[in-house]
């Protein structure tokens, strides 16, 4: 088991680092001169040197990456061009923000997306999974800007029930932050729960299939016992390594909502930085976004060995 | 190519391997026709294949014939009548700048029902190649292949896309490369898990005995027969694609102004909805909807008909 993990976490960190270098040759190399870049076509050569000279760019790549992600490591980001602080300070509460939308929509939308899935593979085939089945497809399918528009109009502007902004007046408390974050969380809510559903559906119809299901319906298990001591627990195992994955493609999401809903998270930030062209606050929040996925898939991997006695055991031989 | 004694099929020693089993081989085949034309029906009869279908259709004949359909010209502004709610004069509307909504929206179809395509289509083909080889050779090269592949799917295509396209300056034929190489290493990672099954059949290992050069077994023998999940794959990126770039579009990144796209068109009023003014941010919502919609619905029928056959 240790061995499994200890494994685990070795293959991260080489997938880490190959991220990081693949991040700064985007961030750094692709541009091509910061200093030609800044000061534009028609300035002197002798100036651009001097520039390139100052901000260290003129220093070899292996330099500069090594000087990058040693600071990374060490929490010193470097300058942000477009806020004029350190990035960190960017970062930092940006990331605090973003976490607590993603909790709000995580927290509404992993119960729904389970309890629809199993549903629907209790009720295969029939009209009630044909519903939660292609209307969860359709719903993943269509992008968070069009869900905002759409709820903006629903809920704000018809009903005028939700607030515009996501971003609540300072010092405001937790439910009222909470009403605030409610019609974006609601955005991602439809992106995400057709993948969850899909899969607690599969996962559903596989054990109901199984032969251990068999022998507890023979043995004369009550139906609701069959369903939660058997289908559900070995149904909901390849669920975990989903909402992992899912954590990724609402990081995506998030610079879309945050951007719409004008509110201060990290998707905001990158946002800001890819219009200002502010490289280093871009190469560390894109490793920032690369990190949260790959601890999340990588907690998920070790959830599901733990959990799953096939796994645990065989890996212990 | 060093043929392992192990894959060699039973019993063709080297002089039975220009006895070919002939028979049987040409039953694979045939039971190969018959799978393909029960996909296709399978395909003819799925309802939502021809719904995605008839609306994918829908706007391929507003993305060519658009200029003729619209009953405005997209581009003619109109100071004096800009915002203007819908009427029969302008079924849905005018925008900022007096422009006719529903016109923007019928050839809005255009740019984004090119380059999607042909981003998917490159995406396809890089990942096939991609997984072909890794899947095949395995070792060392699928090692290190994979990882780079592992690392590039920790971003989210959106990030990993505006990302580059800040880099690069945006335009559509930018935003071609980078979708289709955003794309490639998820398909290449469908196209690897199934070739590695293909591997292990009799067929490769007699095309090795036939002394055939390596493209010549990846390309001519493996390929045919991992297309059914390589299609599946291109119908569900082409949905993603639509995705992404309408999503970047919005952003800025995507297709410029003044093309009359979604995204853009989004982009450019959604400012405006809390003042009331929503019918030049909900068309364009919807048609950008219907389009993600219909695609997804097809790749729903194609992946049920070519994985149950």
């Amino acid at each position: 088991m240790a061995r499994f993990i200890a494994k685990r976490v070795a293959l991260g960190l080489v997938t880490l680092w190959l991220l990081s270098v693949m991040i700064f040759l985007l961030a750094q190399v692709l541009p091509g001169d910061v200093a030609r870049r800044i000061l534009g076509p028609f300035a002197d050569q002798s100036a651009v040197d001097a520039l390139n000279e100052e901000l260290g760019t003129d220093r070899s790549l292996i330099t500069q990456y090594l000087d990058w992600i040693g600071g990374f490591v060490t929490g010193d980001m470097g300058e942000s061009l477009a806020f004029r602080r350190p990035v960190e300070d960017v970062l930092g509460p940006a990331l605090v923000n973003s976490a607590k939308l993603a909790l709000v929509a995580f927290i509404i939308v992993v119960p729904l997306a389970i309890l629809g899935g199993v549903y629907a593979a209790l009720k295969e085939a029939r009209p009630a999974d044909r519903l939660i089945s292609v209307g969860g497809l359709s719903a993943t399918a269509i992008p968070e800007f069009v869900w905002a528009v759409v709820l903006i109009l629903v809920f704000a502007l018809t009903l005028d029930l939700l607030p515009v902004t996501a971003q609540a007046p300072p010092g405001a408390g937790f439910f009222t932050e909470l009403k605030y974050l409610l019609l974006p969380a609601l955005c991602l809510v439809f992106v995400l729960f057709g993948y969850i559903a899909r899969m607690a559906r599969a996962g559903t119809i596989e054990s109901l299939d199984a032969d251990y299901t068999r022998t507890a319906i023979i043995k004369g298990l009550p139906r609701r016992a069959v369903i939660r001591r058997h289908v559900l627990r070995n149904s909901l195992l390849p669920t975990i390594a989903v909402v992992a994955t899912q954590l990724g493609y609402l990081i995506g999401g998030l610079v879309v909502i945050e951007v719409i809903f004008n509110y201060n998270g990290i998707g905001q930030a990158l946002y800001d930085a890819l219009q200002a062209k502010d490289f280093p606050l871009i190469q560390s929040a894109v490793l920032i976004v690369g990190i949260v996925y790959l601890v999340a898939t990588l907690l998920a991997d070790i959830a599901y060995s733990v959990l799953n006695p096939r796994v645990r055991l065989g890996a212990a031989e | 190519m060093s043929i392992d004694p192990q894959q060699q099929p039973a019993g063709a020693g080297p002089g039975s391997a220009t006895v070919a089993p002939a028979p049987e081989i040409s039953a694979r085949a045939d039971e190969a026709r018959d799978a393909r034309r029960e996909q296709f029906r399978l395909l003819r009869r799925s309802k939502t294949f021809i719904a995605g279908s008839l609306i994918l259709g829908f706007w391929v004949i507003c993305a060519i014939f658009g200029d003729l359909i619209a009953p405005d010209d997209p581009f003619a502004t109109d100071p004096l009548n800009d915002l203007a709610a819908p009427s029969g004069d302008h079924w849905f509307g005018t925008d900022r700048l007096g422009r006719d909504v529903l016109s923007r929206v019928i050839v809005g179809a255009q740019d984004i029902l090119l380059v999607a395509p042909l981003a998917t289509l490159l995406a396809t083909a890089l990942g096939t190649v991609l997984g072909l080889v890794t899947g095949y050779f395995r070792g060392a090269v699928d090692d290190v292949i994979s990882r780079i592949i592992d690392a590039l799917l920790a971003l989210p295509v959106v990030v990993l896309g505006s990302v580059a396209i800040v880099a690069l300056g945006p335009s559509n034929s930018t935003l071609i490369i980078v979708i289709g190489l955003a794309f490639a290493p998820v398909i290449a990672r469908t196209v690897r898990a199934a070739v590695l099954t293909e591997r292990e059949y009799e067929y490769v290992a007699a095309a090795r005995l036939r002394n055939e050069n390596t493209p010549y077994i990846l390309f001519a023998e493996i390929l045919p027969n991992v297309s059914g999940p390589i299609m599946v794959e291109f119908t569900v990126r082409l949905g993603y694609a639509i995705f992404a770039i309408a999503t970047l579009s919005f952003l800025g990144l995507g297709i410029q102004p003044p093309a009359p796209d979604w995204g853009v068109q989004i982009a450019e009023h959604y400012g405006l909805i809390s003042g009331g003014y929503w019918w030049p941010v909900l068309f364009p919502a919807l048609a950008v909807a219907s389009l993600v919609t219909a695609v997804n619905l097809m790749a729903d029928g194609i992946s049920q008909a070519f994985e149950r056959g």
